[in-house]
């Protein structure tokens, strides 16, 4: 176990005795969740994955986003989701997942032979 | 399927230079590996802050001072585009400030020298990382995803860090004489530490086989050592200095700079934490993260109040 000599500073309050029962969850430390940030690099252009950081909450997130993405002028707008709400395929799945559109080359328009004679096309 | 089957895929994958993602499967040492690796550049990016941060209230002008802190910032910056992928593979934030803080995980040895002058900063930004760029650039087609993204990140503003230690040696080089002896001090103390950034030599070092097979790494030390001088020894001479190696002489034959023996008792010395700055170095690391804890704590405090308020109104 890591046991830790805490100060204690002046109205700083050990727990022990400080009879406050509010049941803050302070999970050791990095107890900041992960936030996937996502920028907006143009007016016109979508939103794009840029990384993630941890952060206190979404507010926080989007400052820190923005000291540690659009330092050099790289976003117009910025978006944060904390990264446990984020679902995806799972690879391992890929080959069943994806493999329906395999085989459908007529979805492309390469597909179809056309005279050369027809224009705008 | 197994391990063998899939190490086979694996690998298939790695040569038809497809990238790794997170959940892809991937052989335990090439995580770990990884995660290694990662973690070490991360830690440097943060522990390097500490050599130039020394120098930013003593910058000698305030367009000096206003480029330095850019660059620190920069530097705390690459260290959380790194941490964050070595989060990707699993490796938690914590875990790796601990691992740094107990003296487990590595950082670049470089920053165990200090920065006697102001000098030194104009021969980091252009020595040190430049050396590190070479690397970095390397990087941007490692085989890991996330680790490839960070560093063309990074590689993208590494640039100006190295760009603006030279302009700024290059002031100093048409100075005053004290100025120039200045150059040139740095100049010479930077020169065999930088050299000793690319690790040890391919034929002792115990990382570059399976790294490069893996497409971790695609150049060995010593041939990143070599582009390092050959890049080097032109551009010093601009700077009118010199570099303090008297067999450093352009070989004709090889079409490369050939170069002296680098001190390896010293660089295993300063990897063992045994060198000018190390306990220092680690010090200020712990202290500022045992000084901020109070800040962490407060931040997470304060979000679940306004959470329990807002979820008070809704009800």
């Amino acid at each position: 176990m890591n046991i830790q000599i805490r100060k204690f500073y002046y109205g700083d309050i050990p727990e022990e005795t400080g009879g406050n029962s509010t049941s803050i969850k302070t999970t050791q430390e990095s107890g900041w969740p992960l936030w996937e940030i996502f920028i907006r690099s143009k007016q016109g252009l979508d939103h794009k994955h840029a990384g993630s950081l941890h952060a206190a909450d979404a507010q926080m997130a989007i400052e820190n986003a923005r000291d540690v993405y659009t330092r050099r002028q790289e976003g117009v707008s910025i978006w944060v989701v904390e990264s446990k709400y984020i679902h995806a395929t799972n690879p391992d799945d890929a080959e069943m997942f994806y493999e329906p559109a395999a085989d459908k080359v007529y979805r492309h328009p390469t597909f179809y032979d056309l005279p050369d004679e027809v224009k705008h096309m | 399927m197994s391990i063998h089957e899939l190490e086979k895929i694996f690998q298939d994958k790695i040569d038809k230079e497809i990238k790794i993602e997170p959940k892809d499967w991937m052989p335990e040492a090439y995580r770990k590996t990884n995660i290694r690796q990662i973690s070490q550049h991360a830690h440097s990016e943060i522990v390097g802050m500490l050599p130039e941060g020394n120098w930013i209230s003593r910058a000698p002008s305030l367009k000096r001072k206003a480029i330095l802190i850019a660059k620190v910032q920069d530097e705390a910056g690459h260290g959380l585009y790194l941490y964050s992928a070595a989060e990707t593979l699993g490796s938690s934030r914590e875990q790796m400030i601990d691992d740094l803080h107990s003296g487990k995980a590595k950082y670049s040895s470089i920053f165990n020298y200090p920065t006697l002058t102001w000098a030194d900063m104009g021969a980091v930004g252009w020595l040190v990382d430049g050396a590190a760029i070479l690397n970095q650039v390397m990087l941007c087609r490692t085989s890991y995803g996330p680790y490839a993204r960070a560093m063309v990140r990074i590689c993208k503003e590494e640039s100006f860090h190295q760009r603006q230690g030279f302009e700024s040696l290059l002031v100093l080089s048409k100075g005053t004489k004290e100025q120039r002896d200045m150059c040139q001090d740095a100049i010479n103390r930077w020169w065999w530490p930088s050299l000793m950034m690319f690790g040890p030599k391919d034929s002792e070092s115990t990382n570059s086989d399976q790294s490069i097979k893996w497409k971790i790494k695609r150049k060995t030390n010593d041939e990143l050592r070599q582009q390092f001088v050959d890049m080097i020894a032109e551009q010093v001479k601009l700077l009118g200095m010199t570099l303090p190696d008297p067999h450093l002489k352009w070989n004709e034959s090889r079409k490369h700079y050939d170069f002296g023996e680098i001190n390896w008792e010293e660089f295993w010395n300063v990897v063992k934490g045994n060198g000018p700055c190390n306990k220092q170095r680690l010090e200020a690391r712990i202290k500022a993260h045992e000084e901020g804890a109070w800040v962490r704590e407060a931040a997470l405090a304060y979000s679940s109040k306004k959470q329990s308020r807002s979820n008070a109104k809704v009800a």
